[in-house]
C-alpha cells in the first residue's frame, strides 16, 4: 500500500462500507417490520449510526492525499486517531457512569429519588451504572491502551486503517444500544450480561475484528518478542470472547423484537452466569488492566519490570486459576457442593498469582520510590496496585464458605467490588490516561500536576469512605440476619436490618460524590492539556525502552 | 526460562496456549452439571409457568428486581427459619434465565407466594412505603396502568418449549386463552381446562381491576406462585438421590 503512495479506496474500506450498508438495510427492515417500540428506536439509531459510518469512510477517503504510509523517516507511523477517540469516550462514559452510580447510591438512602417512573427506577439504573463503568469506561480505556501499547511494543503501525476505527466506533455503538435499552426495559436479566441478543451479536462482530486487528499487529511486529502487556491483552480478548458467546447463548422470540430467552436454565444457568461473571472480573477488569500496569508503571517510573520470571509464572497461573473461581458466588445454594468446593479451593489459590502480579508491579519502583513524592500520576498507579493487592486478598477470604455465609447477599460484596473497581481499575486507568493523553496529543506533560494531586486525594478519601461504610453495613446486616434472641427466635425482622443501613448508605453516597468530583477535576485537566498544553518538540519525545 | 520463548515469539502458539489454559476450568465445572443426575433433585409438583405468570416473570426481569431480591434460600438455619425450606435446584429448572440474585437489599422472594394478599402486593408495588414505612424500594405505579393483550404470548411459550420447558401442544394452542382466563376467570370459557393444564395455578383478578389485564396482574400472579409448587411435607431431602 505504502509503495504506491497514491490514494485509492482500499479493499478494507470498501468491505467495511458494504458491511455497514448491509447493517443499515437490516435496521431499515427492522424499523419497518417491528411492533416493538424499543426495537424500532434501536433500529433507527442503528440506521443513523451506520449511515454516519459509511459517510466517515468516504470522507476519510476524499480528504487524504495518499494512503497512510507504514513508516515516516524510518519511524513507525502510529495510528493515533482511534486511541484519541477511545480516550475521549473513556472520560465521557467514566463521568456518566460514576454519576449514575452516585444517583443510585442516593436512591438507596432516599428512595423518593426513584420518582416512581419506569426509566428512573433503581432496577433499570443499576445495570446502566455497572455497564457504564465496566464496559463503557473500562472498555474504552482498554481499547485505547491496547491499541497504543501493541503499536509501541511491536514498533509498527497498527494493522488496518478502517478496522481499528470500526472497533472503537462499533464498541461505543454497542454501549449506546445497551445503555438506552436498559432505560427502556430491555435486559436479559443476567448481571453484567444484560444487553439483549441483537446488541450481543453486534458486540461479537466488533470483538472478532478487535482480535484480528490485535493479532495482525503482532504478526507485523519489528520486535522478536511479544511484550508481556500484550500477553495479558490477548488473554483478555480471547477469554472475553469465549465467556460472552457461552453465557449469552439465547433464542429471540422474534428477529424483529427485543426479547429473548437464555438457552440455559436454573442451576446450569447460575453456574454459567458466574463462570462468566467472575471472569468478567478476572479477564476484563484484571488481565486487561494488568497489561496497563505492565506498560505504564515501568514507563512512568523509568525502571524495567521487576522480574521477567515472575511475570511468566504470574501470567499463566493467573489465567489458569481464575476461570475456576465462579462457584464461590453460589455457596450454600442449590449448586452441587462439589462445584462450590472446587470454586472455593481455586479462589484461595488465586491469591498467590494475584499477589505475584502486585509484587511485580510494586517492586518495579525499586530505585525510583522517591518519584512518589513528586509525581502524583505515578502515585495514583502505585496506589492502584496496592488496592489490587488488598482486594485480591479480600476476595479469597470472602470465597471461603464460612465467611461467605456471612458476607453473601450483603453490602460487603458491594464494598469489595468497589475497592477493586475504584481503587484498582479506575485508579490505574486514571494514571494511564494522565500518561497517554499528553503522549498521543503530543504535549510535554499534563496541564497541571497540582490538579492531579487534588484528584488523587479527593478520590482516595472517597474510596475510603465508600469501602469502610460498606464493610460496616455489610457485616452488620449479615450479623443481624443471623442473630437469635434468648428465646431462640430470630432477633430482627428484615425491615429492621434495612433501617440500620441508612447512615452507611449516606456515607457511601458521600464517598461516591467525592469520586465524581475527582473525575470532573481530571476531565478539566485533560481538556486543558489537549487545548492549551505545551507542544512537545520531536527530538524530546520519550525514547522507547526495550521490551524486556 | 528460554523455553518460554516459543510463546513470546509466536502469537498463534500464545493464543492456543491461552485458550487451553482458560478452557480447562470451565469445562470441568460446567459440563458435569448437564449430565450428572444428582444436579437436579427429583420432586413432584413442578410445572411450567402459566402464560400470565411467564409474562409477569418477564416484567420481574425487565424491572431488574433480581438486583435487590434473591430467589435462593441457602441451607442455613436462619434463612430456613426466615424464608422457609431451602431452595431446590428443581424449583428453578424451567427458569430462562435463572433469577437467584446476588444481593438482598430487600428480602428473599423464593417463597413469597401466598404470604401476602393480592391487595397488599398491589399497594406495596404502587407505593412501598405506604405498607412498609422503612422500605427503600422504588414505586411501580405504572404497572397498574400498562395493559397487556397477550397477543404474542404463544411465541414466548414456543421458544420456551424449544429450550426444553415441557409446554405441551395443548398448552401452546391455548396460551392466549389461558393468559386471559387466569386474570379474569369469570369471563373465561374453559377455566377447567386451564386448571387441568397448570395444577395449583390460581385464577383471579390479581390487581383488583376487572376491566383490563395489566402488567400488575401478571407480576402479582407470578409473585403469588413463587415457591408454592413443591410440597415440602412430601419432599425427602435426605433421600440418597437428593443429596447434593
Amino acid at each position: 500500500m505504502a509503495s504506491t503512495a497514491k490514494r485509492s479506496l482500499t479493499l478494507e474500506e470498501g468491505g467495511f462500507a458494504v458491511f455497514t450498508g448491509l447493517i443499515a438495510l437490516y435496521c431499515l427492515m427492522a424499523a419497518a417490520k417491528t411492533t416493538d417500540a424499543v426495537m424500532a428506536f434501536h433500529a433507527w439509531v442503528g440506521l443513523a449510526l451506520s449511515l454516519i459510518g459509511i459517510f466517515a469512510i468516504f470522507k476519510g477517503y476524499t480528504k487524504r492525499k495518499e494512503n497512510p504510509p507504514q513508516t515516516i523517516d524510518g519511524l513507525p507511523n502510529y495510528q493515533l486517531g482511534p486511541i484519541k477517540f477511545a480516550s475521549f469516550m473513556a472520560m465521557f462514559w467514566g463521568i456518566a457512569g460514576f454519576t449514575v452510580g452516585l444517583v443510585i447510591a442516593l436512591q438507596l438512602a432516599y428512595p423518593a429519588l426513584n420518582f416512581n417512573l419506569p426509566w428512573t427506577n433503581f432496577g433499570r439504573l443499576r445495570p446502566l451504572h455497572t455497564s457504564a463503568v465496566i464496559f463503557a469506561f473500562g472498555g474504552n480505556v482498554l481499547l485505547a491502551t491496547s491499541f497504543y501499547i501493541v503499536q509501541r511494543t511491536c514498533q509498527t503501525r497498527i494493522a488496518g486503517n478502517t478496522a481499528p476505527w470500526f472497533v472503537v466506533a462499533g464498541y461505543n455503538a454497542f454501549i449506546l444500544i445497551a445503555g438506552t435499552g436498559y432505560l427502556l426495559g430491555v435486559t436479559q436479566g443476567k448481571e453484567y450480561a444484560e444487553p439483549e441478543w441483537y446488541a450481543d451479536l453486534w458486540l461479537t462482530i466488533v470483538w472478532v475484528v478487535y482480535l484480528l486487528v490485535f493479532l495482525a499487529t503482532l504478526w507485523k511486529r519489528k520486535e522478536p518478542h511479544i511484550y508481556v502487556a500484550n500477553w495479558f491483552f490477548l488473554a483478555f480478548i480471547v477469554t472475553i470472547a469465549m465467556l460472552h458467546l457461552v453465557n449469552n447463548a439465547t433464542v429471540p422470540v422474534s428477529i424483529f423484537g427485543t426479547k429473548s430467552y437464555i438457552v440455559w436454565s436454573g442451576v446450569q444457568d447460575a453456574m454459567t452466569q458466574w463462570w462468566y461473571g467472575h471472569n468478567a472480573v478476572g479477564f476484563f477488569l484484571t488481565a486487561g488492566f494488568l497489561a496497563i500496569m505492565y506498560y505504564f508503571i515501568p514507563k512512568r517510573a523509568d525502571r524495567p519490570v521487576y522480574s521477567y520470571r515472575l511475570s511468566i509464572v504470574h501470567f499463566w497461573s493467573l489465567i489458569f486459576l481464575y476461570i475456576w473461581a465462579g462457584p464461590h458466588h453460589l455457596h450454600y445454594t442449590a449448586l452441587p457442593q462439589w462445584s462450590q468446593t472446587l470454586g472455593m479451593t481455586f479462589s484461595v489459590m488465586l491469591w498467590m498469582p494475584s499477589w505475584g502480579g502486585m509484587i511485580n508491579g510494586l517492586m518495579t519502583l525499586s530505585g525510583a520510590w522517591d518519584k512518589l513524592r513528586t509525581d502524583p500520576v505515578l502515585r495514583m498507579m502505585v496506589v492502584s496496585v496496592a488496592f489490587y493487592g488488598m482486594s485480591t486478598f479480600e476476595g479469597p477470604l470472602m470465597s471461603v464458605r464460612a465467611v461467605n455465609s456471612l458476607s453473601h447477599y450483603t453490602d460487603w460484596t458491594i464494598g469489595h467490588v468497589h475497592s477493586g473497581a475504584l481503587g484498582w481499575v479506575a485508579f490505574v486507568s486514571f494514571g494511564a490516561l494522565y500518561c497517554l493523553v499528553p503522549w498521543i496529543w503530543n504535549r510535554k506533560g499534563v496541564y497541571s500536576l497540582k490538579l492531579v494531586n487534588w484528584h488523587f486525594w479527593v478520590a482516595t478519601i472517597g474510596i475510603v469512605l465508600y469501602i469502610s461504610a460498606m464493610w460496616v453495613s455489610g457485616i452488620m446486616q449479615g450479623l443481624m440476619w443471623r442473630a437469635y434472641n434468648a428465646l431462640g427466635f430470630l432477633e430482627y425482622s428484615f425491615i429492621e436490618t434495612v433501617e440500620a443501613m441508612h447512615p452507611f448508605y449516606v456515607i457511601r453516597a458521600l464517598g461516591g460524590a467525592l469520586f465524581v468530583v475527582g473525575a470532573l477535576i481530571m476531565a478539566y485537566n485533560l481538556w486543558m492539556t489537549v487545548q492549551h498544553g505545551e507542544v512537545e518538540t520531536a527530538s524530546a519525545k520519550p525514547a522507547l525502552a526495550p521490551a524486556e | 526460562m528460554n523455553r518460554h520463548a516459543i510463546f513470546e515469539k509466536n502469537s498463534i502458539v500464545l493464543t492456543v496456549g491461552i485458550l487451553v489454559m482458560v478452557a480447562i476450568g470451565g469445562l470441568v465445572e460446567l459440563v458435569p452439571n448437564f449430565y450428572l443426575k444428582s444436579t437436579i433433585e427429583k420432586v413432584d409438583g413442578m410445572r411450567p409457568y402459566t402464560p400470565l405468570e411467564l409474562a409477569g416473570r418477564n416484567i420481574y426481569v425487565r424491572e431488574g428486581c433480581y438486583l435487590c431480591h434473591s430467589q435462593m434460600i441457602r441451607t442455613l438455619r436462619d434463612e430456613v427459619e426466615r424464608y422457609g425450606p431451602y431452595s431446590l435446584a428443581a424449583e428453578s429448572m424451567y427458569d430462562h434465565p435463572f433469577q437467584w440474585g446476588s444481593k438482598r437489599t430487600g428480602p428473599d422472594l423464593a417463597r413469597v407466594g401466598g404470604k401476602y394478599s393480592d391487595d397488599w402486593h398491589v399497594q406495596h408495588l404502587v407505593d412501598p412505603r405506604s405498607v412498609s414505612p422503612a422500605s427503600v424500594m422504588p414505586g411501580y405505579p405504572f404497572l397498574a396502568k400498562a395493559k397487556l393483550t397477550g397477543e404474542d404470548i404463544v411465541d414466548h411459550l414456543k421458544v420456551n418449549a424449544l429450550l426444553g420447558v415441557p409446554y405441551s401442544d395443548e398448552m401452546i394452542e391455548a396460551a392466549r386463552a389461558d393468559f386471559l382466563a387466569q386474570a379474569n376467570p369469570d369471563a373465561a370459557d374453559d377455566i377447567d381446562g386451564f386448571e387441568a393444564r397448570y395444577p395449583k395455578a390460581v385464577a383471579r383478578d390479581f390487581d383488583g381491576n376487572p376491566e383490563a389485564v395489566t402488567e400488575m396482574d401478571a407480576l402479582v400472579a407470578y409473585l403469588q406462585m413463587l415457591g408454592t409448587l413443591v410440597d415440602f411435607n412430601l419432599y425427602d431431602g435426605k433421600a440418597d438421590i437428593n443429596l447434593r
